[in-house]
């Protein structure tokens, strides 16, 4: 009995660790196939002129990266500006100043914004914010636009990164102890002065994370951003112009045209940039994150 | 010094700021789903959701998305079932076999940490690339694959965050009533069992909503699958594919998509909360 | 220090010349993350009655009594040197068999955590694992150990109800008659009355007294009255370190250590 049991047990150890192997290995596996498949394009060309060069056109065999990284910068740009202030806001409130019922109540409807799936985000964008763009705020600046633009899909993802920053900064703000905040309130201080200059500055680690993580999120997202941003491969010039970032590159293109030499390596290539700087930033944030667990759990 | 009357104004305007940025988050979130409700719903009844698609792709007035349904709940369905087959016993792996704090477990949980984050397009893509090179078609059998790489790593995640919530003491006393770590293991899962339900419907909800790691490798019918191997549609396509049609009655198929989409997400949602609630109470 | 260490070994071969141990502990040393937490300790465990570790908290009781039952070696970076020997095997041996060893140690932990299922299940629980699946034969030992543990009265009519449902001195109770049905020699238990309430905490006690006849029971606890209302050898555990060790009358009314005296004073007046 006792040497099934015990049998049973290692069976399952070493099939669960079989498995944790596999499964670890898909990044590394991930990783190397993508250098792999992008190898073709690095050495037809030099990784400086890749990122930098301005013309995409395969047809040709150009294969500037400049404007799809323009694209995904300027996206992100928009999408921090307008996310940051309010998730940061709406944390503090949510943690310092809310009821718990109410708190209570917002909490779930931030995991639903999570949980909805980027394509309706994208219809909501497509549906709403681009013909809001072009009918009422772009006239209200002088230019004209048919809202599929840097500013739309800056909006969409703006609210796509809501849910992410906000649990992690409403986390971060629930670590810090009461005895901190009652010091600083029995010194006279009201309770936004303690929030400006205790708390948020206790939080910056946390708040920073976040943001990170959020633009990370914001790096990757493909489907929502493709269906508002108006796909044109030239560098933003305005909020209101359309851009082409990298996720929406490969969504577009991956599986058609291979026949053009070096394209399927581009988007290749594409994928691997995404990657490696989606890897990093996550990497940076998780550390800064389980810094700050270990710090007040132990 | 500022005089204790513009200090507290300062609060008040603070304080406003704050309510108005929650009022935008918050309402980001009806504003979205109104949205999906007011064009979704003229287009959604009992044709819609019964009937396939007819006419042509693309171009087709008649029938309704009963492809896409069908096809995202297989895909999903069988994605999350491997994805949990998999990545539940990796959690307990690395909680109960092996030791706390170790370095093996710190790095494979950054790692999962780390993979979670990664967007499905590069999962796509790597799938994509793993189909071409087996001579596998774009189809369900391809869609399953990438959505299963996908899933793991919150399955994962989210059963070790349950793991780490069950005390110490619990799992000292199974050990001392002789108990092998597989039978620890045991106790453990019945007693996240709620949480692991709810990770289980999140894997769900993350499967059956993602465009980006099925535009690429499952492709797009709009017939059933009557094979593993053969294209299949999903909500999320159907609705990217056909919300820019030109003609009203496709792009209402989209609508009708979308709403139904949601209506899963919500109905997801309102278990897991259900589920967590329980999971609290579960612990006392 | 030289006199301290004399007197201790003193007392511990006194104490086993009275009776032959269960539990014998060798050089010990336990150092977690680079700390050293437990100090040469060197012990014999008399048998069939209640010895209570006290201590300052953080002196290493807890670690302790952890060591006797290997549940320290979850955590990594923890190192342990020496042997415990439980009826003369050594439990540190690389060939020791955990779960075999465990199951001859019942542990009752600070908060008592029943397992997620019915009261009858969290009973038959560990004979079932243990190879036993005859319904009849799991009955009785339920309806024993509850009897045991004073519980059958109070829960006979519902032992498919959750165990979760019992107030948390049942709960407690349950989890004692839990480790009991796997017919441990010996019961460690990790302040087990810390979280109940003072009749539970006396029930609690109670049952260890007249427990002590069939089990040798080692007992970690901060509560000095507890310690001298049940228990009949008192370890005193200082800095990693055992500094006295012998008779609950004699550590509490007549410390031979000037830190043992200074703990155990406001316990006197």
């Amino acid at each position: 009995m006792n040497t099934i049991r015990l049998l049973k047990d290692k069976i399952v150890r070493n099939s669960s660790a079989l498995l944790l192997f596999l499964s670890l290995s898909v990044v590394v596996f991930m990783g190397l196939g993508l250098v792999y498949k992008s190898w073709p394009l690095l050495e037809s060309e030099s990784l400086f002129r890749l990122l930098t060069e301005k013309i995409w056109s395969p047809m040709k065999g150009y294969f500037g990266f400049l404007p799809f990284i323009a694209g995904t910068l300027a996206v992100t740009t928009v999408a921090l500006i307008i996310a940051v202030p309010l998730c940061i806001l709406t944390a503090v409130y949510l943690t310092e100043y809310a009821s718990k019922g109410l708190r209570n109540s917002i909490l779930p409807l931030i995991n639903v914004l999570a949980a909805l799936p980027p394509v309706l985000y994208g219809v909501w964008g497509v549906l709403f914010v681009v013909p809001m763009i072009k009918e009422y705020i772009a006239p209200i600046f002088g230019v004209e636009t048919s809202g599929y633009s840097v500013l739309a899909a800056g909006i969409v993802l703006a609210v796509m990164i809501f849910p992410i920053m906000i649990s992690i900064i409403v986390e971060v703000l629930q670590t810090i102890p009461d005895e901190l905040k009652a010091a600083s309130l029995s010194l006279g201080a009201t309770k936004w002065e303690t929030i400006q200059h205790i708390i948020l500055a206790k939080a910056k680690p946390g708040i920073i994370a976040a943001t990170v993580l959020a633009i990370s999120r914001a790096f990757g997202e493909t489907i929502a951003v493709l269906m508002v941003c108006g796909n044109i491969p030239k560098i933003p010039t305005s909020i209101f112009d359309a851009g082409y970032p990298i996720p929406a590159l490969i969504a577009n293109n991956f599986g058609e045209m291979m026949s053009i030499p070096l394209y399927e390596s581009a988007l290749m290539f594409s994928a691997l940039l995404l990657f490696a700087i989606i890897f990093l930033f996550n990497f940076i944030a998780r550390i800064i994150l389980n810094r700050l667990e270990n710090k007040y759990n132990g | 010094m500022a005089s204790v009357k513009v200090r507290l104004w300062k609060e008040r305007i603070a304080k406003g700021f704050m309510l108005l940025s929650g009022f935008l988050v918050t309402g980001s979130l009806f504003f979205i789903v109104g949205t999906i409700l007011y064009k979704g719903l003229p287009y959604l009844s009992w044709e819609m959701v019964s009937q396939l698609p007819k006419g042509g792709f693309y171009i087709g007035k008649e029938g309704g998305i009963l492809n896409a349904i069908l096809g995202s709940l297989y895909l999903a369905s069988a994605a999350t079932i491997l994805a949990t087959i998999i990545g539940i016993p990796i959690s307990i792996f690395l909680t109960v076999y092996l030791k706390q704090g170790s370095f093996l477990s710190r790095l494979s949980k950054l790692i999962y940490d780390i993979l979670y984050g990664i967007p499905s397009i590069v999962y796509g893509a790597i799938g994509f690339s793993i189909m071409v090179y087996f001579g596998i078609r774009a189809s369900l059998l391809g869609g399953i694959i990438t959505i299963t790489l996908l899933t793991i790593p919150i399955v994962v995640r989210t059963v070790d965050e349950l793991l780490k919530t069950v005390p110490a003491d619990l799992r000292h006393v199974t050990q001392s009533l002789g108990a092998t770590r597989w039978e620890v293991a045991k106790v453990l899962l019945l007693f996240i069992k709620p949480g692991v339900f709810t990770a289980i419907l999140l894997a769900f909800g993350r499967a059956i909503g993602d465009v980006a790691g099925v535009l690429l490798t499952s492709g797009f019918s709009d017939n059933l699958p009557k094979y593993i191997d053969e294209p299949a549609a999903t909500l999320p396509l159907a609705i990217f594919f056909q919300l820019s049609s030109p003609i009203p009655e496709v792009q209402g198929r989209a609508y009708a998509s979308a709403l139904v989409l949601t209506i899963i997400i919500l109905i997801i949602v309102l278990c897991t909360q259900y589920l967590a609630a329980k999971q609290k109470k579960h612990k006392m | 220090m030289h006199a301290v260490s004399s007197s201790k070994t003193e007392k511990a071969q006194d104490v086993n010349t009275q009776v032959q141990s269960h539990i014998v502990i060798r050089d010990l040393n336990v150092h977690i993350e680079g700390k050293h937490i437990l100090k040469n300790i060197n012990l014999d465990i008399p048998n069939h009655s209640v010895t209570s570790i006290i201590g300052p908290s953080g002196c290493g009781k807890t670690t302790l009594l952890k060591t006797l039952n290997r549940l320290l070696e979850d955590v990594s970076d923890v190192s342990i040197s020496g042997s415990v020997l439980v009826n003369g095997e050594d439990i540190y041996a690389p060939d020791a068999e955990v779960t075999h060893l465990r199951k001859k140690m019942g542990l009752l932990s600070q908060k008592p955590f029943p397992l997620p299922m019915s009261i009858f299940d969290n009973i038959a629980y560990g004979p079932k694992i243990h190879g036993i699946k005859n319904k009849k034969k799991l009955q009785e030992i339920v309806e024993t150990q509850l009897r045991n543990v004073g519980l059958w009265e109070e829960v006979k009519d519902r032992l498919d109800a959750s165990a979760t449902r019992l107030s948390i001195g049942q709960q407690q109770r349950l989890c004692l008659a839990r480790g009991l049905a796997v017919e441990p020699e010996i019961i460690l238990g990790d302040e087990s009355t810390s979280a109940l309430d003072p009749i539970s905490t006396q029930t609690i006690e109670n049952l260890l007294i007249s427990l002590k006849d069939a089990y040798t029971i080692v007992l970690v606890t901060h509560i000095l009255r507890q310690a001298r209302r049940v228990s009949d050898y008192i370890i005193f555990v200082y800095n990693g370190e055992i500094l006295e060790f012998g008779k609950t009358e004699d550590v509490l009314l007549r410390p031979k250590h000037e830190i043992t005296r200074q703990y155990v004073k406001g316990f006197i007046s």
